[in-house]
């Protein structure tokens, strides 16, 4: 569904991106793992077509992201900030209905569809009983749910509205996801979790998140991404691709990669920093 | 806040615009000389002999009419300067858009004699000119960093930049002569001393062009508040935006400028009380500042015109006396 192929990107003389390279199917959820400068929100910026690299092409079914026009693209893909700081005080409701605007004409209100569909998601975020309370009162998880659920009414496509061919979501939506619970606690972090697990099985909605947390990429993940140093150090399904010598190139830290048996999914244990000659030594 | 939307936009219109209306239908009516209403629309008395007309039309109406004008185009500045800027203290007068306006309307003044304090539509021209070069070193500034400017760059920035603007403005008048001065310090308290209907036909222009750009940035300005990314995602063309919204807060500051000289925090004081009655939503905020902003300056000017009867006090006093001690509560309440 997503492509992104050799795709190069430096600030000034700082290369952040060299050659990535991208594959994202229907209906996948993928993470794009690194540390803390390897690229990862650049690259996600980058498949949103929010940058533009200067070298390679992200396609979205075959059409380069680039050339299709901001607002019909917007109704396909949405993103996820990390965080969002409002400037002025708006309800939980009038953020939602913000998710409505590519589908709206230049001077055009929400209608009563729209409304429908902005309450449907957050009824599917689990945050309609907050509709009228003000966004900053809110936690950082509830923020959170409130932005992703503005991210589904911006992907719902609208029955009562039709414009053409291009309108709607007929090759499915694409949600992006950047560092989705780097702000939150372990409790909103499960929450969250859960509610992109749910959004993939019950919507067939495809995900891509950046994070750092090796855990929750593997409890959410079909596929990973390593970044390091702004390249692909490897890709593939997680059970494949998250073992302890990735967690060592990544990080530079020993780790036991486990199957937890309770929940049959990949558990990573940091145990300590890999000396830094003896890493460089092994890379080499 | 409840919703229909349309239905909310349809009641600020139609609320704000009876504000609006009362007190434009008022503010002439009040003074330091009674009118008659039945005498002044007495058509069987020639309008030379007149006096209860020439009051109502030709000082007070034209009077009103640009404190209207002035206060709807100062607030609906600040309004977009705001949400643009992601941030509470922007404003013409803070940004020191409104000094530029003036330092182009007082270069207009000075030099250009034959057109005089009145001349048109030089003045209004040359404020235009002067608010877009202040607006062009604040986009500068912005376009740095393009998270926003955090409000201390912001307001040092604009203090800088007034003061700057403000010797420019006394390096004029030096070069003024003595008769043209105390007009122009007058001018320049923030004054509605318009005596005919010529500087107000001449801002129309700019006004007109500006409402165009409001009617479509309201939902540009929402997503700002969310930050210019955000914005980018959900299908606006971000830099297109920016550029309409600086263009038209220069339009308006310098169409309001021209008429009513530099009149300090109606772009402050008018978008915050508004936010506190109507939310954040800039489709009902920008129409309902707009509207306010009007209501507010007239009712300020009536306070100008009256409080030290029968001396008339340049309604910018009025203002920044208002004003002042709210922006301080602003600054404090934002820490």
């Amino acid at each position: 569904m997503l492509q992104a192929a050799d795709i190069g990107l430096s600030y000034g003389d700082a290369p952040v991106l060299r050659g990535v390279g991208l594959d994202v199917a229907r209906g996948d959820i993928v993470g794009i793992l690194g540390p803390n400068g390897s690229g990862k929100t650049t690259l996600l910026r980058v498949l949103a077509g929010m940058l533009r690299p200067q070298a390679g092409r992200v396609l979205l079914d075959g059409r380069d992201v680039a050339s299709i026009p901001r607002q019909l693209l917007a109704r396909r893909l949405a993103v996820v900030p990390q965080e969002v700081h409002l400037a002025f005080d708006y309800t939980v409701l009038e953020i939602a209905l913000m998710g409505r605007y590519p589908h709206l004409g230049a001077f055009e209100l929400e209608g009563p569809s729209d409304v429908e569909i902005a309450r449907e998601a957050l009824e599917a975020t689990g945050m309609l009983p907050f509709e009228h309370r003000a966004f900053d009162t809110l936690s950082g998880g509830e923020k959170q749910r409130v932005v992703i659920a503005a991210a589904l009414a911006q992907l719902a496509s609208d029955a009562s509205r039709t414009r053409g061919p291009d309108d709607g979501a007929p090759g499915g939506s694409l949600l992006l996801l950047d560092e989705p619970t780097a702000a939150l606690d372990l409790h909103y972090q499960i929450e969250v979790s859960g509610l992109i697990r749910r959004l993939n099985a019950d919507r067939g909605m495809t995900m891509v998140l950046t994070t750092h947390d090796l855990n929750f990429a593997a409890s959410v993940c079909h596929h990973l991404a390593l970044l390091r140093e702004g390249r692909v150090l490897a890709a593939g399904p997680v059970d494949q691709v998250l073992d302890a010598a990735a967690v060592e190139a990544l990080y530079g830290v020993r780790a036991d990669v486990q199957r937890h048996s309770g929940s049959g999914r990949l558990v990573v244990v940091p145990i300590g920093r890999v000396d830094p000659e003896v890493r460089r030594a092994r890379q080499a | 806040m409840s919703f229909p939307l349309r239905r909310r936009v349809w009641l600020t219109f139609a609320g704000f615009g009876a504000l609006a209306v009362a007190a434009c239908v008022v503010a002439p009516l009040v003074g330091t000389t009674p009118v008659s209403l039945g005498r002044a629309f007495d058509r069987s008395i020639p309008f030379e002999a007149n006096v209860d007309a020439q009051i109502l039309f030709v000082a007070r109406l034209p009077r009103t009419l640009a404190g209207a004008i002035v206060g709807a185009a100062l607030a609906a500045a600040g309004v977009v300067l705001q949400a643009l800027l992601r941030n509470p203290l922007a404003s013409p007068f803070t940004l020191g858009v409104s000094a530029g306006a003036a330092l182009g309307a007082m270069l207009a003044i000075t030099f250009i004699p034959p057109l005089g304090l009145a001349g048109l539509p030089g003045v209004t021209v040359a404020s235009f000119a002067g608010a877009l070069g202040a607006v062009a070193v604040v986009y500068l500034l912005a376009g740095v960093r393009h998270r926003g400017l955090s409000t201390d760059v912001l307001l040092l920035a604009g203090v800088t930049l007034n003061a700057f603007l403000s010797a420019l403005i006394l390096l004029v008048q030096y070069f003024a002569d003595f008769s043209q001065t105390v007009r122009t310090v007058r001018w320049l308290m923030g004054d509605l001393d318009v005596s005919s209907y010529l500087p107000i036909v001449a801002a129309l222009p700019l006004l007109l062009v500006a409402l165009v750009a409001f009617a479509w940035l309201p939902r540009a300005l929402n997503l700002f508040a969310l930050g210019a990314e955000h914005a980018a995602a959900r299908g606006i063309d971000v830099p297109r935006a920016q550029r309409v919204a600086f263009f038209s807060a220069s339009l308006v500051t310098g169409a309001a400028v021209s008429l009513g000289g530099p009149v300090g925090f109606v772009g402050i004081v008018v978008p915050h009380l508004v936010r506190l009655m109507v939310g954040a939503d800039h489709r009902v905020v920008l129409p309902a500042a707009t509207l306010f902003g009007a209501a507010f300056l007239v009712s300020c000017d009536v306070i100008a015109r009256t409080v030290l009867a029968p001396m008339e006090l340049p309604v910018g006093i009025i203002t920044a006396l208002i004003g002042g001690p709210f922006f301080l509560w602003l600054l404090l309440r934002q820490r």
